[in-house]
């Protein structure tokens, strides 16, 4: 996993609640049996018509969205399936960071396994983000976890809350198998009791 | 010092350890796969030179984008050349590390929240997961049972454990009597209808109640398969003499004395009388209606004798953005009654509402007429078991009778992975758990309701007062 310490990228404005994982990675391309390559159909059905030609005025077909690694965007974001292709595919795309009132649990949990930061924000602070981020290329956003700070293209800075196994995970890109693998011991513990409950 | 919840008991008996940022790594008694989110994780597994901790606890299925059609043909039957990749990977992966696989052949295959039930795989008290969010269905059981990603997928074959934060305690009671026509299905609607799709985030929800404690196990599988569309991780209901009923006997059900003494252990899986939830609603069954929804997120919904809700009523800018925006991609216009909408599809399935159960509801009112020559009707039994239980009872023929389509077992059109899905525009009455843009195929409009609304609606053509209903002279 690709470590994440600070970010500085253009923010792209995605001003609508419950995204589901349905619109972030729509089914057709769950058939993959890889995790790489679905940038290309991130948001498809928002992005592209049926032919496949671009909708214009989606905001990653805009010129100033096309480079944007952060996404800022409304309540409930990523809800619905539990399919980790939706991070995939935003990782693909170059999205590294989610800005947002709130998340969707399994989705929220799904970005730290993939080295994408989601960010919960109140809803004034995410409005004033996504007045930023509508400003277009020029409205970079700087992220920094170690800080746990976000700059704004006029200077001013949020402070957000992680949780600190997250972070840690994060920032040193960890693999979290390897660590719960280091505790073996505690696991053989645990299955002993088991055989008190022989169903299990 | 408070009692505890049914939650708090089903963590706590299953802590390895506890980290001080408080974050457990938590002991995963079942593992069910299914052919979508676990190649990657097989792969992973792979690549790190790592093997499943507790092969045996797992069970796979492949259900997501298996066809309902030509089954007999197998695998090289499959004319998705990606679809049965996946299908074929999954039988290797399974073979290779030495998982228990229910192939596609086999009469127990089915949808994995339909199939894992059926053998007894399913049992209270247990942590059961999936890389599959409605993972929540086996929460009926008084299971801790929820919907994870293709990494922890690969964390639970390596560890059989996951890295957890405790989520708060939310009862949801649910009491008086459900009235007739009023199903689990209603009741799961009404209660994502007021609490909405992020209100149980962060929560494990307990259902409670007289109407919980009447319904059936199916009905409590309905009720919990939706508890993800409230956003909550996982819905439970306290096992009782109906849970124990439904799992004596099946396959993976404990044997003998081992049966005795696992019963007198769930029965002490209740929430105690002076547990302290953080949140707590009441609704009252016999006050509801059976519902519909009317837009593009199952919070959504309205009573059938209700109207298109009018987006210039609502006073938060983003719900009314919302709903434009719903009401738009739905092509309805606020005011219509919702019985005046007419449907081209009726889609009778999925985890949530394929068990015989429910397919006897809707063969009861496909029995008294014939589906509207502008619909196309179809029935996905959710298991071949319960494709098979069906056909013993006739129900096979009555729907035929009626003009439905008789399908082989799987997820079908409920996310239209497979060959099973609405053309632009096509508007649905459906049985299954979602209702967003594009989930039942590319400009699909979809209206969740209960079994025997769709049937009734597929006969009439629109949408229909169950509770009015007459067959056809």
């Amino acid at each position: 996993m690709e470590k994440f310490d600070k970010l500085t990228g253009i923010a792209a404005p995605l001003d609508i609640i419950n995204v589901d994982t349905d619109m972030i990675i729509p089914k057709q391309f769950l058939k993959t049996i890889q995790r790489s390559g679905l940038g290309k159909n991130l948001f498809d059905e928002m992005r592209y018509t049926p032919d496949g030609e671009e909708i214009a005025d989606f905001v990653l077909n805009q010129a100033a969205y096309r480079e944007a690694q952060i996404l800022v965007a409304g309540d409930n974001f990523g809800c619905g399936s539990s399919r980790e292709h939706a991070p995939w595919a935003l990782l693909d795309f170059g999205i590294r960071c989610i800005i947002a009132p709130s998340f969707a649990d399994i989705f929220y949990n799904n970005c730290f396994k993939n080295g994408i930061l989601p960010i919960v924000l109140p809803q004034a602070e995410v409005d004033k983000l996504m007045d930023d981020a509508k400003r277009g290329a020029n409205a970079t956003i700087s992220v920094d976890l170690e800080n746990q700070t976000i700059n704004g293209p006029d200077g001013g800075t949020i402070s957000f809350e992680v949780d600190g196994f997250r972070k840690q995970c994060l920032m040193e890109g960890l693999d979290d198998i390897g660590l719960t693998l280091q505790k073996a011991q505690a696991i053989n513990a645990y299955e002993e009791t088991l055989d008190a409950q022989p169903w299990r | 010092m408070s009692g505890t919840t049914l939650y708090d008991k089903i963590w706590d008996a299953h802590m390895v350890e506890a980290d001080s940022d408080g974050n457990s790594l938590l002991y995963i008694d079942r593992h069910l796969v299914h052919e979508v989110t676990s190649p990657q994780a097989f792969e992973g597994l792979r690549m790190a030179g790592r093997s499943p901790r507790a092969p045996h606890k797992t069970l796979a299925v492949a259900d997501h984008n298996i066809p309902t059609t030509n089954r007999a043909g197998g695998l090289d039957a499959i004319d998705d050349p990606e679809s049965k990749l996946q299908i074929e990977t999954l039988e290797k992966n399974c073979a290779e590390f030495g998982i228990d696989y229910l192939p596609m052949d086999d009469i127990r295959q089915g949808i994995v929240h339909v199939a894992g039930p059926e053998q007894g795989f399913t049992l209270p008290g247990l942590t059961i997961v999936c890389g599959d969010s409605h993972t929540s269905t086996h929460g009926a059981f008084g299971a801790l049972a929820h919907g994870i990603g293709t990494s922890e997928v690969e964390h639970v074959l390596a560890t059989q454990t996951l890295i957890q934060s405790k989520a708060k305690n939310f009862r949801i009671n649910v009491v008086g009597q459900a009235p007739a026509h009023v199903t689990a299905k209603d009741i799961a609607l009404a209660i994502i209808g007021e609490i909405g799709t992020a209100g149980g985030t962060g929560y494990v929800l307990e259902y409670a109640g007289e109407a919980i404690e009447a319904l059936s196990m199916e009905g409590r599988m309905t009720l919990c398969n939706m508890s993800i569309e409230a956003g909550a991780r996982a819905g439970l209901v306290a096992p009782d003499e109906k849970t124990f009923a439904f799992l004596k006997d099946r396959p993976r059900a404990p044997k003998g004395a081992d049966w005795d003494k696992a019963v007198a252990y769930w029965q002490t899986l209740t929430s105690d009388d002076d547990a302290v939830f953080d949140k707590e609603i009441t609704i009252d069954a016999a006050a509801l209606p059976p519902l519909v929804t009317w837009g593009t997120s199952p919070q959504d919904v309205i009573s059938i004798d209700g109207h298109v809700p009018d987006p210039a009523a609502i006073d938060d800018e983003a719900r009314r953005k919302a709903t434009e925006r719903a009401l738009d991609y739905m092509g309805l216009q606020a005011g219509t009654p919702m019985q005046e909408v007419t449907i081209d599809r009726v889609f009778i399935g999925s985890c949530t509402n394929s068990r015989i159960e429910d397919l006897r509801a809707a063969a009861a009112i496909a029995q008294t007429g014939k589906v509207a020559a502008s619909v196309n009707a179809m029935v996905v039994p959710g298991s071949g078991l319960v494709k098979q239980q069906a056909e013993a009872e006739g129900l096979d023929k009555i729907f035929i009778e009626a003009g439905f389509d008789w399908r082989e077992p799987g997820c079908s059109m409920c996310l239209a992975m497979n060959a099973d899905k609405l053309a632009p525009g096509e508007r649905c009455a459906s049985t299954s758990n979602r209702n967003f843009e594009g989930r039942q195929g590319r400009g699909g409009r979809t209206h969740l309701v209960s079994p025997e609304m769709a049937a009734a609606a597929a006969l009439a053509g629109h949408f229909v007062d169950i509770r009015d209903f007459k067959a056809e002279a």
